[in-house]
């Protein structure tokens, strides 16, 4: 019934169905491929493939977080608290193995129980008391942002942690950089990690089909004898350990907490997902879309970087107009796919 | 007690606690307005006119949320109307001429307006749902008020009549209580003495039965988006003017959830329907009074964060059936019926 508070969904089933269901997601990997190409034929050195590994390293904790809120938005939820659980994992860490000198693996243990925790109870208070996704995650906005900067308003740093270099330590591969090589971070490999088993939860077992059909029509599920109930607290809970891990991966990626990081982190991640080709009304979408869109994310940073001359806010511009764009490609598929179906 | 009193008696307790908590810390000269170089001064009195903004947002979501709406781009649009008018101001020649400041103002209003009714036509006509369709400029909103200022933060002169509007005051009452109550009324007036407000609720409850009852629902809709971005605008105006600059980043930053916030306080429900202006009003001097008490009594202004969010979580369960059922049913002789068992439970087991 949450679906249906803010987001009324129309009588017949919006869902994709056969190849239709590719289209967007298609847009989407020919967009990138076009940035690519558009960057390699306009600025030297964009065909380095370092540059197609620095989008895994700049955006890892967007990725991991987008993936989480993929999860959300399908069982037809949505998260806006991944910002500020994020930041606050950040500075958890930082507190935790700086301050109160616990073994950073140890702190990893307990930001990862509590990122966890707090999407279960979150899920919970959605599912049982019925509260809009949309407000039950706003407190976990106001709640984490309100508890980091309490914790400390000031930048704390990590470097004397000896732990926190493992992130950065990276592996070549095919030589150095300037040999045509490029490099990736651990950091990296453990966002790659997260996108495989998200994968294979969300298309190959029982929690992922159950996701799908809680977003395409909770009652419907209901009425199937799907355990609803899990599965909506369970997307929760995935999201809540995505931010906390994303936030681990900030800490390792900059070894420093700021207060203030990622405020907005959780519009990025919607736009991502949207742009993925995930359906915002839940019950249709893929994991590797999410992949694809944080990757045009990142790919629109660094042409900016590349081009110089403009700012960073060009970024979220066309992110909007691609997000625009995508959103009535839905709606002319929906409604083209209404109108074989009658 | 009427139904309408009755939504309002929680959020007037909550209000007058607050008062009472910061009349103890602070004496009474907190709610006591004084007047110093002809206008009307005091903690209460800068709580209201600090949350004059908010309360022109607040009322323009109140009429979107009573469509089912929601309109996420308030805050982004406060950040554009603030760009275009400082923008436009210190690029003439003389920032103290009215008329500059006028057409300034004015030209600030129309795109704000605008681009409310774009939000509405994506929800009307193109069939959006309005969290999707007011996200996009949620995210691109800010992007294009740094491209206005050209990533700078405009500062006008302090003798710009522009800085009246948030620093003024006419006959003794500072000039941003008079717009945000001005808007007030103004939008009471044409929802309870006009068939408006009706139509509001009959769109917010069943768009579709209101459009077959002979209701244009879509140009209704089109006009609640086109007010709040309107209201959004005036207030992104006042507060720049209130600044003397516009800050594309961080002006009005997390304006619309407070804004939301309100509204919800106010006891107008996020699921349409029937909608509270006085209660939103009281929403937004709730929260207002909350930032103050937090620092009068001694907590760091941080904590706000942290009693928004319990403000948020509590409010949130008070409206849902589910847990008044669950939370009130040791209290209750009888079994209650059981609302809270979640059918669902049993359908897994």
């Amino acid at each position: 019934m949450t679906t249906q508070t803010l987001t009324e969904r129309p009588s017949r089933s919006t869902l994709f169905d056969g190849l239709t269901r590719y289209i967007p997601i298609g847009a989407t990997v020919a967009l990138l491929i076009a940035l690519y190409v558009g960057g390699v034929a306009n600025y030297d050195n964009f065909d380095s493939p370092q540059v197609v590994a620095k989008l895994f390293i700049d955006n890892a904790p967007l990725l991991v977080i987008a993936i989480g809120m993929t999860f959300v938005i399908l069982s037809g939820g949505i998260d806006l608290s991944v910002g500020s659980v994020m930041a606050f994992s950040t500075m958890a860490c930082a507190w935790l193995t700086v301050d109160a000198g616990i073994a950073a693996p140890l702190a990893l243990v307990i930001v990862l129980a509590f990122g966890t925790g707090w999407g279960l109870l979150i899920g919970a208070v959605i599912h049982y008391f019925n509260v809009q996704p949309f407000i039950a995650t706003l407190v976990g906005l106001f709640l984490f942002r309100g508890l980091t900067l309490q914790v400390s308003d000031t930048d704390v740093s990590m470097r004397e942690v000896e732990f926190w270099q493992w992130g950065m330590t990276h592996v070549d591969f095919f030589g150095k950089v300037k040999d045509g090589g490029f490099w990736l971070p651990y950091l990296s490999f453990v966002a790659f990690a997260v996108v495989i088993i998200a994968f294979v939860v969300l298309h190959y077992t029982r929690f992922g089909r159950s996701t799908y059909a809680v977003g395409g029509s909770e009652q419907s599920a209901l009425l199937m004898g799907l355990p609803v109930a899990r599965t909506k607290i369970g997307v929760y809970a995935i999201s809540g350990f995505c931010a906390a891990l994303a936030g681990i991966l900030a800490a390792f990626a900059t070894k420093s907490a700021n207060p203030l990081a990622n405020v907005g982190a959780e519009l990025d991640a919607i736009a991502a997902v949207v742009i993925g080709g995930t359906l915002l009304t839940g019950g249709a979408g893929f994991v590797l879309g999410t992949l694809a869109g944080v990757m045009v994310w990142g790919m629109l940073n660094t042409l900016i970087a590349f081009q110089g001359n403009l700012s960073s806010w060009w970024a979220r511009i066309v992110m909007g107009i691609l997000l625009l764009a995508f959103i009535l490609l839905q709606r002319v598929l929906a409604r083209s796919g209404e109108k074989r179906r009658t | 007690m009427n139904a309408y009193a009755k939504r309002l008696m929680w959020p007037v307790l909550i209000l007058v606690a607050l008062i009472a908590v910061n009349i103890i810390t602070t004496g009474i000269d907190f709610i006591v307005p004084s007047v110093n170089d002809d206008r009307l001064g005091g903690a209460f009195v800068n709580i209201l006119r600090r949350s004059a903004p908010l309360l022109l947002i607040a009322l323009g979501m109140t009429l979107v949320i009573a469509t089912k709406g929601i309109d996420l781009s308030v805050g982004a649009v406060y950040a554009i109307g603030a760009a275009i008018a400082c923008q436009m101001i210190i690029d003439s020649s003389d920032q103290t001429a009215a008329g500059l400041v006028f057409s300034a103002i004015a030209i600030a209003l129309v795109v704000t307006a605008v681009i409310g009714a774009w939000n509405g036509v994506m929800v009307a006509y193109f069939g959006i749902q309005p969290i999707v369709a007011t996200l996009i400029l949620m995210i691109a909103g800010r992007g294009i008020a740094q491209l206005i200022t050209g990533g700078q933060i405009p500062k006008v002169q302090d003798a710009s009549p522009f800085t009246e509007l948030g620093r003024g005051a006419f006959l003794t009452v500072p000039i941003p209580i008079w717009i945000a109550a001005l808007v007030l009324v103004a939008l009471a007036l044409l929802t309870r003495r006009t068939a408006l407000g009706m139509l509001l609720e009959s769109v917010g409850g069943n768009p579709e039965a209101s459009r077959l009852a002979g209701i244009r629902s879509k140009g209704i809709t089109v006009l609640v988006y086109l007010v709040c971005g309107l209201c959004a605008g005036l207030a992104g105006l006042i507060g720049a003017a209130n600044l003397g600059s516009a800050d594309a980043n961080n002006g009005g930053q997390w304006i619309e959830l407070d804004a939301i916030l309100a509204v919800v306080i106010g006891g107008t429900a996020l699921l349409g329907g029937r909608f509270f202006l006085l209660g939103t009003t009281i929403g937004v001097v709730i929260i207002g009074t909350l930032e103050d008490t937090i620092i009068n009594v001694g907590l760091s202004s941080q904590w706000q964060f942290t009693a928004k969010a319990i403000v948020v979580f509590v409010v949130a369960l008070l409206q849902s059936p589910e847990f008044r059922g669950w939370f009130l049913k040791p209290f209750k002789r009888k079994p209650a019926a059981p609302a809270t068992a979640p059918a669902e439970e049993a359908v897994a087991k």
